[in-house]
């Protein structure tokens, strides 16, 4: 475009963008900046190490299960059933440890790893479930992770009858659960790690592009070739095998299989994503950003459990927040629109 | 590439019937007998096509009339239920779209096949990324990218987010995309519908480019002009069958119209007695919010009609739709019958006699699930004749109903089917009828005629022809020429939010109206004249 009013109108969509970019990418971390500084100049616990790596520990479980939920949403999706997921992955690997802990008493490392991959397996197969259901039978995520989730927790329910098992190996709860290596918990790691990982394959495989491109315009995927519903199904059981991930995480370190953990999950995860920028039409997300996302959740309720709001304020204060991050993120996607 | 993809889908065919006769190799693609059936349609009834090689094929025909199932089929997203498909004298059994681009079928649609939020080079490459195991290699994909554009011409930067930029340089990424790998049959959906006119010719140059290096191209078109400068041959569809096969040079404006519709010129757009009275609605310097509309002096007067035409994402329908109360407006004034009004809402000006009929019937006009009675009347359920004191008076709807839907003819008569077991025509007729259940004396009409068969369009042509003989205001935007052509008594061109002209008389002529749908500074003498030869008295 050579002629000066082109010029003139491109420079104003490139003022745009990056408007929209520092919207997108800049404000979030200021906001964790001014947050951390006004909570240590207002609060001097805040800034025991104690207390940091306790809010580093809560925000890794969350960047790990929001993480999967990114992806879902990405995709063009919606994951309800993560937070019954995390339940049944949790009651799953405590029941197949005790179970094998009186067979295989002299070898509690064989039972630990069997304990750990049967709670994964049935994490992850809720996903399977959620994957082929959305992709071959058309039927909303919403309802289909809604049907998910009630039967993910009402298995985990019922296999424990509402009481928390007890009885796992010391090498699970207490050597694993607490294991630290630098002074931080093994679990600050295993989330990096992750991390890292869904970095690169979002932004250097096959599998990144088409997550992306399958969100932005699934018919267009299509017809480019794309198989869509493998991917789909891919997924789905990707971000169920992360918030199987998160149970077993949360397991070792409570010490026992429980039908009730990661009830309030479901929601935050949702509220770190779309934080962190994710788009509820699909196609926008990064993963960075999704965990500085479950970092802010992690701070602002450590901020509340400081100075001593109450809990049950507490997730009014949450649900706030959810809002205003979608108001946001309605207000940057209309400019998009043409 | 090619050979075993085809020959694993020729073993693979489920469409047996075979067509004695001889092949003929030297075509690129031979169809014949293409019977396509749709749940309660026949798209596509015994169908013969032939491309040659370093041809352009026009494909010819009003919306509805199969020209979008037949490139569908050759494009392979929708299999043929019965007939032969040859492709370089090889028969094809069952194609995928996958399988069509792999032996260098790439067809344009209309509508495109790009992800918003990847970038250019990301969309060029998307299904065909090049990658080791999974992994991506982006340098390579980057640089390839940007010599496909380049060698095309098209002024594109590769890493531009696809959902930023303006949908004429979204219709360029998609024909890069379709020409990024080699191509023998190049499809291309309405590729100038969105073009501006030296985008055009850039696209014209490669289509010339592409002939002389024997590719086939199937064009679909409805511009006249265009048909004779690019097209070698004109197929014409009507109702899901081949009417005729003519050459480009030889066939006139009133041939191919009568072809496409089986009436006469005259018979299909009615002679329109135009009495133009008092200025019932006019807009001086309206300005909408999100910028679509800029400073625009526009007006109408009971008993005639006036088109308004220009490109896809002109302003033209966001006019109609700021007037309704459906944009915001933030500058200039807004008259109805000589009474200015502020910040006009639908309701307000429904009561004032005023009704625009959205171009998007599925998503803005009318309920689908709910039946013909209950969209008549939703517009005017305020009136006595409808309701009082909140409480519906069902009798009364239903006798007021039944005699609109009789006065239009609509199928079925029964006012309690449900809408969404009509027809094209029949919805757009029930949206209509909207505007007769109250008393409106201005209809803003949107693309009325989008997506409704030959027989339908007589018919709101006609209706149309009444209103505005009666005494009616009529606005027509459309995006079909010679829709405004015919039917106008004025004719205002819009370009880029602004109003850039306005045409009387024997002004109205298709060269006239396109040469404002374009940038000024690209018109020139020569393009003018060119096009004014292709188009009818």
């Amino acid at each position: 475009m050579t002629t000066p009013t082109n010029t003139v109108a491109d420079a104003a969509a490139t003022r745009k963008r990056r408007m929209s970019r520092i919207l997108g990418l800049g404000l979030l971390p200021i906001l964790l900046v001014t947050l951390f500084v006004v909570l240590g100049l207002i609060e001097p616990r805040f800034l025991r190490s104690a207390n940091l790596i306790n809010i580093l520990r809560n925000a890794s479980f969350l960047m790990l299960i929001a993480s999967g939920q990114m992806l879902v949403l990405i995709i063009g999706g919606f994951d309800l059933s993560v937070g019954a997921v995390v339940a049944l992955t949790s009651v799953a690997t405590a029941l197949s440890m005790t179970g094998l802990v009186s067979v295989f008493p002299e070898a509690q490392l064989f039972v630990v790893l069997l304990g750990v991959m049967a709670g994964l397996a049935a994490g992850s197969m809720i996903g399977v479930v959620n994957g082929l259901t959305v992709a071959f039978m058309k039927v909303s995520p919403f309802m289909v992770t809604l049907g998910t989730l009630s039967i993910a927790s009402g298995i985990a329910l019922y296999a424990t009858q509402g009481v928390p098992v007890y009885g796992m190996p010391d090498e699970f709860t207490r050597e694993f659960g607490r294991l630290r290596y630098l002074n931080l918990p093994v679990v600050i790691y295993v989330t990096f790690g992750v991390l890292v990982a869904l970095w690169w394959v979002m932004n250097w495989t096959r599998l990144g592009r088409y997550i992306y491109a399958i969100g932005s315009n699934a018919h267009a995927a299509r017809v480019s070739g794309v198989s869509t519903t493998f991917y789909i199904v891919v997924t789905y059981t990707l971000c169920s095998f992360l918030a199987a991930l998160t149970g077993i995480l949360l397991t070792a370190r409570i010490g026992s299989g429980e039908a009730t953990l990661g009830g309030t999950l479901m929601l935050e995860s949702i509220a770190a994503a779309v934080i962190g920028g994710v788009s509820l039409r699909g196609g926008v997300g990064r993963v960075e950003l999704v965990a500085l996302g479950a970092l802010f959740l992690a701070l602002v309720t450590n901020a509340m459990n400081l100075v001593r709001v109450d809990s049950k304020l507490q997730t009014i204060v949450i649900g706030v927040v959810i809002i205003v991050a979608v108001g946001i993120e309605r207000f940057k996607s209309r400019g998009k629109i043409r | 590439m090619g050979t075993q993809d085809k020959r694993d889908m020729a073993s693979g065919d489920t469409a047996p019937v075979d067509q004695s006769g001889g092949s003929d190799p030297s075509l690129l693609i031979e169809m014949k007998g293409i019977d396509k059936r749709f749940p309660g349609v026949c798209a596509l009834d015994q169908v013969d096509f032939d491309l040659r090689p370093g041809e352009v094929h026009v494909l010819f025909g009003e919306n509805g009339a199969g020209k979008s199932t037949l490139i569908n089929v050759i494009a392979g997203s929708f299999a043929a239920d019965g007939g032969s498909y040859m492709f370089c004298g090889e028969k094809l059994g069952r194609l995928t779209p996958y399988h069509a681009r792999e032996i260098g079928i790439s067809p344009v649609f209309q509508e495109f096949s790009l992800a918003p939020d990847l970038t250019i080079g990301e969309n060029l490459f998307l299904g065909r990324e090049l990658a080791s195991v999974g992994v991506l290699n982006k340098g390579e994909m980057r640089a390839q990218a940007k010599s496909v554009l380049e060698d095309l011409g098209f002024d594109l930067e590769p890493h531009a987010r696809v959902g930023d930029l303006p949908r004429a340089q979204q219709q360029m990424t998609e024909i890069a995309k379709a020409l990024l790998r080699e191509v023998r049959v190049l499809i291309l959906d309405e590729p100038t519908a969105s073009l501006s006119e030296r985008e055009t010719d850039r696209l014209f140059e490669i289509i010339d480019r592409l002939k002389s290096e024997g590719v086939g191209i199937i064009y679909v078109s409805h511009r006249m002009a265009e048909i004779k400068r690019v097209g070698d041959r004109v197929t014409v569809l009507r109702d899901g069958r081949k009417i005729g096969t003519v050459d480009a040079d030889a066939v006139s404006e009133e041939n191919l119209v009568e072809m496409m519709t089986g009436r006469t010129f005259d018979a299909f757009f009615p002679k329109i007695e135009h009495r133009p009275g008092d200025v019932a609605l006019a807009t001086t310097g309206l300005t909408t919010k999100n910028r679509q509309v800029i400073d625009v002096d526009f007006s109408v007067r009971a008993g005639e009609v006036v088109g308004i035409a220009g490109l896809v994402g002109c302003g033209k329908s966001e006019l109609a739709r700021a007037i309704f109360g459906l944009h915001e407006i933030t500058a200039g004034a807004l008259m109805l019958y000589g009474k200015t009004i502020t910040s006009p809402t639908p309701s307000q000006m429904l009561k004032s006699g005023l009704c625009y009929f959205p171009s998007d019937r599925v998503a803005e006009g009318l309920s689908l699930s709910r039946p013909i009675r209950e969209n008549v009347s939703l517009a005017a359920l305020d009136l006595a004749d409808f309701a009082s004191k909140g409480f519906l008076k069902i009798g009364s709807e239903k006798a007021r109903a039944a005699a609109i839907v009789d006065k239009l003819q609509v199928v079925p008569l029964d006012t309690e089917k449900q809408v969404e077991f009509l027809s094209g025509g029949n919805r757009q007729k029930v949206m209509l009828s909207r505007g007769l259940a109250r008393d409106i004396n201005v209809f803003l009409l949107d693309e009325p005629t989008v997506g409704i068969d030959v027989g339908a369009k007589t018919e709101v042509y006609n209706l149309i022809k009444e209103m505005a003989e009666a005494g009616a205001a009529v606005v027509v935007i459309s995006s079909e020429l010679p829709e405004v052509l015919h039917l106008s008594n004025r004719v205002y061109v819009m370009h880029r939010g602004y109003l850039a002209a306005e045409l009387t008389g024997e002004d109205i002529t298709e060269a006239n109206v396109l040469a404002h749908f374009f940038d000024r500074d690209h018109e020139t003498e020569e393009t003018s004249s060119k096009i004014s030869e292709g188009s009818g008295p």
